[in-house]
């Protein structure tokens, strides 16, 4: 279980992009959503590690984790899968792989995590992870690197985005079978519907702070008026 | 015949535990130390310098020969001519490579002059390893010289790499290309401590539709230097590209010249050069698979320099 207390994030300029944020995270599913800019991958980077928090804590299982580094989160079971995935000249699809499973895999092995999200495995595992690749690739590519890790925390940051020719059923499989597998909580940011329909748990994230939390039956229908009816800037300017 | 260092020198450098199957010719401190002809190819001392001469008959395919040379005893100066005459529709492998361990602290160096006379239609696979070692304070050098003539439509690709122990190195390699033919260079160094290295490569595409594409990798660290300078130039309609592709560490230094001469309004030329270090972000890709900023920075290095 995942818990922030009062997260606070400025940069050296003094801007806040965090304000006071805090959280818990139990459940299978739960999606984080909220128009750009609101701070919503800047929380990611703040649960993995990339970015210390001006002031809070973070809690995992009980472990105040606020001050451990990038790698300690990781293997205290934190997996995080880039918005923009990172290409390497000569490191492979399988290197990449074996290093997220923690150990050397066999093709095979290997092949599976790639079926998993959609690449024609024999096409793939031998390839470098460099500009060949496009970008939908690479974002398989992402994902399959966070199942290999199977960790009892899996953050996802926009896993939808360039991924066009592939369905977001079989998106959410690659999810439900993480579940099965980890029995962990999979946190998602997400502006697709079809994603914020699974998540046991919806938090709206704007302007850097909480600004709803709650069972999708109660976000959902708020989101879509809000979508339709532009509230959040009635609601902001009071009109 | 060969004792345990050497054994492994011959391991870092030819990947075989024992003396190679099929043709070679083994060189350790300075002398011919074993050889072995197959059929269609024939290895011949020179009689003249120190050096072999080595014939591939025309027509000769799938074989491969082996001459690596080693060097375990310290101060050791040695100036050796191999040339390789490769008969017209071959395709073979040919693997060199020099170790030096060196435990004194007297210089060792080793410097091959390797001239290619490739025949028309023939591909040939080059591999060239440098490796040393040393537990004195002996400098380990090693100059490599390569020339390379191509006869029509033969192929040739090289490999070389240098990848630890050898504190100064200048390598030049001269290709000329006949019509049709074509040229790829793919080379690997790593430097460390206050090693420098060097490296020219000076490619002619004299025939009409030839080709080369010179690709270099490396990696500084420590307080090494290196310099990397190309040089191809397109005397008719042919295509040429070099790119030299550098991470920088610690206090290091790289230079990189890439330079194309276009004498035929039908040349095509590329040129690319980038010198920088480990992105920040690769780093923390992998920190988030559980690495430490060491062990990133490790795998970054040896997925480049594979």
């Amino acid at each position: 279980m995942l818990e922030l207390k009062h997260i606070c994030y400025s940069v050296p300029d003094g801007t806040d992009i965090i304000r006071d944020v805090s959280l818990r995270i139990d459940e299978r599913f739960v999606a984080i959503t909220g128009p750009n800019g609101s701070g919503k991958s800047t929380l990611a980077k703040l649960i993995a590690g990339i970015y210390q928090p001006t002031s809070g804590q973070i809690i995992l299982d009980g472990e105040d984790i606020t001050h451990l580094s990038v790698t300690e989160r990781a293997r205290r079971g934190i997996s995080y899968a880039f918005q923009q995935p990172v290409r390497f000249k000569g490191i492979t699809v399988k290197d990449l792989i074996s290093l997220a499973a923690g150990k050397s895999m066999t093709v095979s092995q290997a092949c599976d995590y790639l079926a998993e999200v959609g690449l024609c495995a024999k096409n793939y595992i031998n390839r470098e992870v460099d500009a060949s690749l496009s970008g939908g690739e690479l974002k398989r590519i992402e994902i399959a690197m966070v199942n290999a890790r199977g960790t009892r925390l899996s953050v996802f940051d926009e896993p939808e985005a360039g991924i066009d020719l592939w369905s977001f059923n079989n998106l959410i499989q690659v999810f439900r079978g993480m579940y099965e597998r980890t029995k962990g909580s999979i946190l998602i940011i997400s502006h697709q519907e079809r994603i914020l329909d699974i998540a046991d748990k919806v938090i709206v994230i704007a302007d850097g702070a909480v600004h709803a939390c709650g069972t999708k039956a109660e976000i959902l229908p708020r989101l879509l008026n809000v979508q339709m009816g532009c509230r959040y800037t009635k609601e902001a300017t009071g009109a | 015949m060969i004792d345990a260092i050497q054994k492994h020198l011959l391991q870092e450098v030819a990947g075989i535990h024992e003396v190679p199957q099929g043709a070679y010719s083994l060189r350790v401190n300075g002398s011919l130390s074993g050889k072995q002809d197959s059929e269609n190819i024939t290895i011949v001392k020179k009689e003249d310098k120190p050096g072999i001469d080595i014939y591939i008959r025309p027509g000769t395919r799938n074989e491969s020969v082996h001459i690596p040379v080693l060097l375990s005893q310290t101060g050791l100066k040695e100036l050796v001519y191999n040339d390789f005459h490769i008969g017209a529709d071959c395709d073979v492998t040919i693997v060199a490579g020099c170790g030096i361990h060196n435990s004194g602290s007297a210089e060792s160096e080793h410097s091959g002059i390797h001239s290619f006379y490739v025949g028309k239609n023939a591909r040939v696979r080059y591999i060239e390893k440098h490796y040393a070692e040393g537990d004195g304070n002996g400098k380990n050098i090693m100059n490599p010289a390569t020339v390379v003539e191509m006869e029509e439509g033969s192929h040739m690709e090289m490999e070389t790499s240098q990848i630890k122990g050898v504190d100064s190195t200048r390598r030049t390699t001269n290709a000329t290309l006949a019509a049709g033919a074509t040229l790829v260079v793919h080379e690997k160094i790593m430097t460390h401590g206050d090693q420098f290295a060097e490296t020219h490569f000076t490619v002619d595409l004299n025939g009409a539709g030839c080709g080369a594409h010179v690709v270099s990798r490396s990696v500084a660290k420590d307080r090494s230097r290196q310099s990397f300078y190309s040089d191809i130039r397109g005397n008719n309609r042919c295509s040429g590209h070099t790119e030299c592709d550098a991470i920088i560490m610690d206090r290091a230094s790289v230079t990189a010249i890439p330079q194309i001469v276009a004498n035929h309004v039908d040349a095509s030329l590329i040129h690319e050069a980038a010198i920088g270090k480990i992105a920040g972000e690769q780093l923390i890709k992998l920190m988030t698979l559980g690495l430490t900023e060491a062990e990133a920075v490790e795998a970054i290095i040896n997925g480049f320099l594979r």
